[in-house]
């Protein structure tokens, strides 16, 4: 069946099977494999894209059900070539061990700061808590979204 | 005991396909969505969210030839204050039900309950009615559902009807609901003045489903219980009230002992398994420490207001 959406800003189209997750189809028929697969049940967070704004996890969507909406991967998220604060921060802080999660992470911390510039380190934690990391221990990825949160401050998206 | 639990399919199969072909049907409106299941009586599911359903499918534990997603049906998407009560669309997310200011004034445990179910992720795709009809003795919606007393509204070709919460669950991953209606949405009479609540889980981490999960709500006049309601989840086949220590509660002032007594009694009224979350003797111990400390707190609310 035909698909039709907007991918990272793009009209895009594609034929999917009922039965094809979006993550197999950003990955395999648009190349976008900053989306990570790991458990596969919504347990993990690594396969967090934006769907009309929100986070969801691209594991347990169906490709056909994003016909007509908006797709954001971590892709998408820096413009012509310029880290977003989120992605900034994370390298200053160090936040990344083996990455494979981050790209989640990312996501994670772009959607809360557009929801909430200024987050305590609870309100983090909590928004984050459907994201594991098995290298970090979190430290790091807490301080670069405070971090991020000051570059927010600075220059809100979209001024 | 524990260690004759069988290991979830979860943890033996591959999760990054879907290894069950389908036939896929998005309709546009609620009477397409149900023209559809009348048709494929029975051979289809209907998918919302898709937190719970697509991992079933992943691991084949349901098979349907025919998935109707009614994700983006907007008419079943709200939440509105109407005389009779608070009107929540079925698929209504949890992220939004945790959002929203008059739930968070009005029926504070349905709130506490959706910011307690998975991540943001997790609340920003499941929805209300996917959780109801999803049928997990463990939902989180359930109790704090059963305390408010709520009736779920079910629509099918044939019309419409109301279900008392109370009665809507039938067994593990079994409702009241005909495979030809669709759960479009949930209605809870407002409570009167005088009245407090509370939602209480205990889950391994905050991502997993409730250990025990427990929901009161009490009403006080003067000092004295004018009528109180226990729902417990995850230590019976369905969600279960304790009905026996809610009479007990009527007419008492609240003490310790008393509340320790009730504790006792709503305890004695589930009946848990083991399972790869927990045993049976532990659900029923923490079944009375969340009744106990579920009580304090609605009671709290009810006199502080």
């Amino acid at each position: 069946m035909r698909v039709r959406f907007k991918l990272n800003g793009e009209p895009v189209e594609v034929d999917v099977e009922p039965n094809e997750l979006l993550i197999n189809v950003l990955r395999e028929r648009f190349g976008l494999t900053g989306t990570k697969y790991a458990c596969g049940i919504g347990e993990c967070g690594a396969c967090t894209v934006l769907l009309d704004g929100e986070p969801v996890l691209s594991c347990l969507t169906l490709a056909a059900d994003v016909d007509g909406h908006e797709v954001v991967t971590v892709e998408g998220l820096a413009k012509s070539g310029e880290l977003t604060p989120v992605q900034r921060a994370f390298i200053e802080e160090g936040a990344v061990q083996c990455g494979y999660c981050i790209p989640g992470f990312v996501i994670m911390a772009e959607s809360l700061l557009r929801e909430n510039p200024e987050p305590t380190e609870a309100e983090i934690r909590d928004y984050i808590r459907g994201n594991l990391c098995r290298c970090t221990g979190y430290v790091n990825i807490v301080k670069a979204v405070k971090r991020a949160s000051k570059y927010f401050k600075l220059a809100p998206p979209g001024s | 005991m524990a260690s004759r639990v069988r290991p979830s399919p979860i943890n033996t199969m591959n999760t990054h396909i879907i290894p069950v072909r389908f036939e896929y049907f998005a309709p546009k409106t609620l009477n397409e969505a149900v023209d559809l299941l009348s048709r494929f009586r029975g051979r289809a599911k209907v998918l919302a969210g898709g937190t719970d359903l697509v991992v079933q499918m992943k691991v084949g534990r349901v098979r349907p030839e025919y998935v109707v997603s009614i994700r983006w049906l907007r008419e079943l998407d709200f939440i509105d204050t109407r005389e009779d009560g608070l009107h929540i669309g079925a698929l209504t997310k949890l992220r939004r039900i945790e959002k929203s200011d008059v739930i968070r004034r009005g029926f504070i445990a349905l709130y506490e309950a959706a910011k307690a179910m998975g991540g943001v992720q997790v609340r920003c795709m499941g929805t209300v009615g996917g959780n109801l009809c999803n049928a997990s003795p463990a939902a989180d919606t359930a109790p704090p559902l059963m305390v408010y007393e709520a009736r779920v509204k079910a629509v099918s070709t044939r019309g419409e009807r109301e279900i008392p919460i109370t009665k809507f669950f039938k067994g593990p991953g079994k409702s009241a609901l005909e495979p030809d209606e669709i759960l479009t949405e949930v209605m809870i009479p407002y409570q009167p003045a005088n009245t407090g609540s509370a939602f209480l889980k205990v889950a391994r981490t905050s991502m997993d489903l409730a250990k025990v999960n427990v929901a009161a709500a009490i009403n006080v006049r003067e000092g004295v219980v004018r009528w109180a309601r226990i729902a417990l989840g995850a230590v019976a086949p369905t969600p279960i009230r304790a009905l026996k220590a809610e009479a007990y509660l009527a007419g008492k002032e609240l003490g310790e002992d008393v509340i320790a007594r009730a504790a006792e009694i709503a305890a004695s009224e589930t009946r848990p398994i083991t399972d790869v979350r927990s045993t049976a003797w532990y659900r029923r111990e923490v079944s009375k420490v969340l009744v106990k400390d579920a009580l304090r707190i609605a009671y709290g609310r009810a006199v502080r207001g």
